[in-house]
């Protein structure tokens, strides 16, 4: 079997976030990075899993800048085989999603995971798109995946209830908490990685159809003002004069 | 006498929030798998030492469960080759583990120096290609558990004195006396034990537990380390077979050559247990308020913050040289020596000014600061006291030895 994960690099969930002055970027000294905890703990490691119950083979996936390859690393120490960086800005979920489409298209991958979201973009749209990409099913925020021949049996959360789908491989899934268990890399992977191929490809030509153009942080969360609730002018007061609503 | 309290003990809702801190780049001089060693280790910290080790210190109990983990992560000789057990680092790799589990606790990482640097290590430097291959994977894969016997009852900083000792009685020796303040022993599969054979010279060997003569009792009432098992070895007509002697070494060098081990990475370690209390303190100064403001921004809590920094960027450096000349076979015992003494009277300090600056807190396990505080006045102790320590830097220094 052959299973391709796609992993982004994220901000520390701790990070401080802020934009350049004319909101154009976004202000990258002092962030720390981590691989997106949902493609680290729930992709990635039911990807492992998977491997090992079946055999063959786990890919990672990266469209980034060198700078992404500490976290690849990591991947390869948790016990990826090897993996692949497509060499560009990541500025775009349908950038990104076809550059993953246009490598995974001659590979034959079984199945191909992602996590649910990024947790910095929160974007929830790359394996779709890959997917679509693709033209393969896709199942989205799944928490549990099944193999048995080229039979997933895959199941959702949905609201007051679980959903359980079976699909016939190749699929593209997008990994949600429950998938599986975080795995810390221990000494002997960091050690095996370093010898595992990370191979670096330029990236395939095509002609973004979006661009950022303005960031902004939410408005900072005023302070709570309790009114007793018999003093109905006053209420009516703040709502007129200071909120402005009424 | 502390009695100990079998009572179960509950995983601590609280959350680790510990943050590196890193004043002067020295990130920049670690290579991408030293930070995902730091990063691995961190991680297993935060979720395996953190929600538990104040209840196992409270009740002076040792997680003994943690032996497993460590092993899984990779923390028992890390720097000893992959055949022999180790994880086949370099030594910055090997500080850098020690210091994320002292970050955690110092009777964590006590447990995991004993076993790399005192056990494996010796075995790994002195032992028969047969001790090797028998003792050194179960070691490092914590399927054993070592200890190291050095110190006596009346030998401590002089350990050339000691007067347990091997008699040949043909194809083994006799091996009497007594050791004492051993980690890990009561706990222990096998002890390297250091002993006098009948010319007087320094012999090391491996003991087995179920021998007969071997016993191990535990030390009760320590007010530090408690989270770490320390006791003795007593031996009385014990029949050590000759193939579990170390064949080669003779004279204080064997152990001196551990301990030079361990010692390095106790300089490392010291500053975890630094900059978990500097961490705490500076969270805990910008949270806390008194007379309508944040006390960090008291000018005598921004001197102890801004001391705090300076000492742990100054240890830091030490350490990454120290490690630097130690992966090309060049850090002396005597440099060792220096950073050892430096960075745990450093990180003593620290946790001092940090309790200060966490207020009644401070004194509470909420914080970690007191914990850190009492487990390095061990730290300052042992491996060498930070006198002998000093003593060591005057003689490399003067070539004039105050020890005779
Ligand atoms: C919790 C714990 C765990 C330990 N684990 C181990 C272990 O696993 N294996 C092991 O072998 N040992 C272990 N030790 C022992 C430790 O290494 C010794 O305690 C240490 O070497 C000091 O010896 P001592 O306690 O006998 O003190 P002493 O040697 O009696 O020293 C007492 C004081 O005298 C000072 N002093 C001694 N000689 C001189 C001198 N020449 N000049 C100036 N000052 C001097 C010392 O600096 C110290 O301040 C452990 C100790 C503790 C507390």
């Amino acid at each position: 079997m052959k299973f391709l994960v796609c992993v982004s690099k994220t901000p520390e969930t701790t990070a401080k976030i802020a934009f350049s002055g004319d909101g154009s970027q976004f202000e990258t000294s002092g962030v720390n990075y981590i691989m997106n905890p949902y493609d680290e703990w729930y992709a990635l490691v039911r990807a492992l899993e998977l491997k090992e119950l079946h055999g063959g083979s786990v890919t990672i996936i990266n469209v980034g800048p060198a700078s992404n390859d500490a976290v690849i690393r990591k991947g390869l120490a948790i016990g990826a085989d090897n993996a692949l960086r497509v060499n560009a800005e990541p500025n775009s979920s349908l950038y990104i999603a076809k550059q993953i489409a246009e490598h995974a298209k001659t590979e034959n991958y079984d199945v191909i995971f992602c996590g649910k979201e990024s947790i910095d973009y929160n974007g929830s749209e790359v394996g779709a798109m890959v997917a679509e990409l693709l033209d393969l099913p896709f199942i989205s925020f799944a928490n549990h995946l099944d193999l048995e021949g080229n039979l997933a049996t895959v199941s959702r959360d949905i609201e007051g209830g679980i959903e359980v789908a079976e699909v016939e491989t190749p699929i593209v899934v997008s990994a949600a908490k429950g998938m599986a268990e975080q795995r810390i890399p221990n000494m002997r992977g960091i050690m095996m990685a370093k010898r595992k191929p990370l191979s670096v490809v330029e990236p395939f030509d095509f002609a973004d159809l979006s661009v950022p153009v303005h960031f902004q942080l939410p408005p900072e969360k005023g302070g709570c003002v309790y009114v007793d609730g018999e003093n109905m002018d006053e209420l009516v007061r703040l709502l007129h004069q200071e909120a402005k609503v009424i | 006498m502390h009695n100990q309290n079998n009572g179960t003990i509950t995983k601590s809702a609280k959350t680790d929030r510990f943050q590196h801190h890193d004043y002067y780049g020295v990130d920049e001089l670690l290579t991408e798998e030293h930070l995902l060693a730091r990063e691995a280790v961190r991680e297993w910290v935060k979720q395996e030492v953190s929600p538990i080790i104040e209840e196992y210190a409270d009740k002076s109990k040792c997680p003994t469960h943690l032996f497993k983990g460590l092993a899984e992560i990779g923390a028992f000789g890390p720097s000893l080759p992959v055949e022999y057990g180790g994880g086949g680092m370099d030594e910055i790799a090997y500080g850098i583990i020690m210091q994320e589990l002292e970050r955690g606790d110092s009777g964590i990482r006590s447990m995991a120096s004993v076993q790399g640097s005192l056990v494996m290590y010796p075995i790994y430097r002195f032992g028969s290609e047969e001790q090797k291959r028998k003792y050194l994977p179960k070691l490092g894969s914590g399927e054993f558990i070592g200890c190291f016997g050095l110190t006596e009852p009346d030998h401590g900083s002089n350990p050339s004195g000691m007067i347990t000792n091997i008699k040949d009685d043909g194809d083994a020796y006799i091996l009497n006396g007594a050791k004492m303040w051993i980690t890990n022993s009561p706990l222990a599969d096998i002890a390297v034990v250091w002993a006098k054979d009948e010319e007087g010279a320094i012999r090391g060997m491996i003991v087995e537990k179920d021998w007969k003569g071997f016993s191990a009792p535990e030390i009760h009432g320590k007010w530090s380390l408690r989270a770490s098992i320390t006791g003795e070895l007593v031996f009385e007509d014990v029949r050590v077979p000759k193939e579990n002697v170390f064949p080669d070494v003779r004279g204080l060098k064997g152990p001196l050559s551990c301990l030079s081990k361990a010692r390095y990475g106790i300089a490392w370690g010291a500053i975890g247990a630094a900059l978990d209390c500097y961490d705490s303190a500076l969270r805990y100064s910008q949270e806390r308020e008194q007379f309508g403001k944040p006390i960090g921004q008291f000018q005598l809590t921004q001197k102890k913050l801004a001391e705090m920094i300076t000492e742990i960027t100054k240890a830091q450096l030490l350490a990454w040289r120290l490690g630097s000349l130690a992966n090309v076979g060049k850090a002396t015992p005597a440099q060792i020596s220096m950073a050892k003494r430096n960075n745990v009277h450093m990180a003593l300090q620290i946790a001092r000014e940090a309790r200060q600056i966490h207020g009644g807190m401070g004194i509470t396990n909420e914080y970690p600061c007191m914990r850190h505080m009492m487990n390095l006045e061990t730290v300052l102790t042992y491996e060498g006291t930070h006198d002998i320590h000093l003593l060591i830097t005057g003689m490399d220094v003067t070539g004039l030895n105050a020890f005779k």
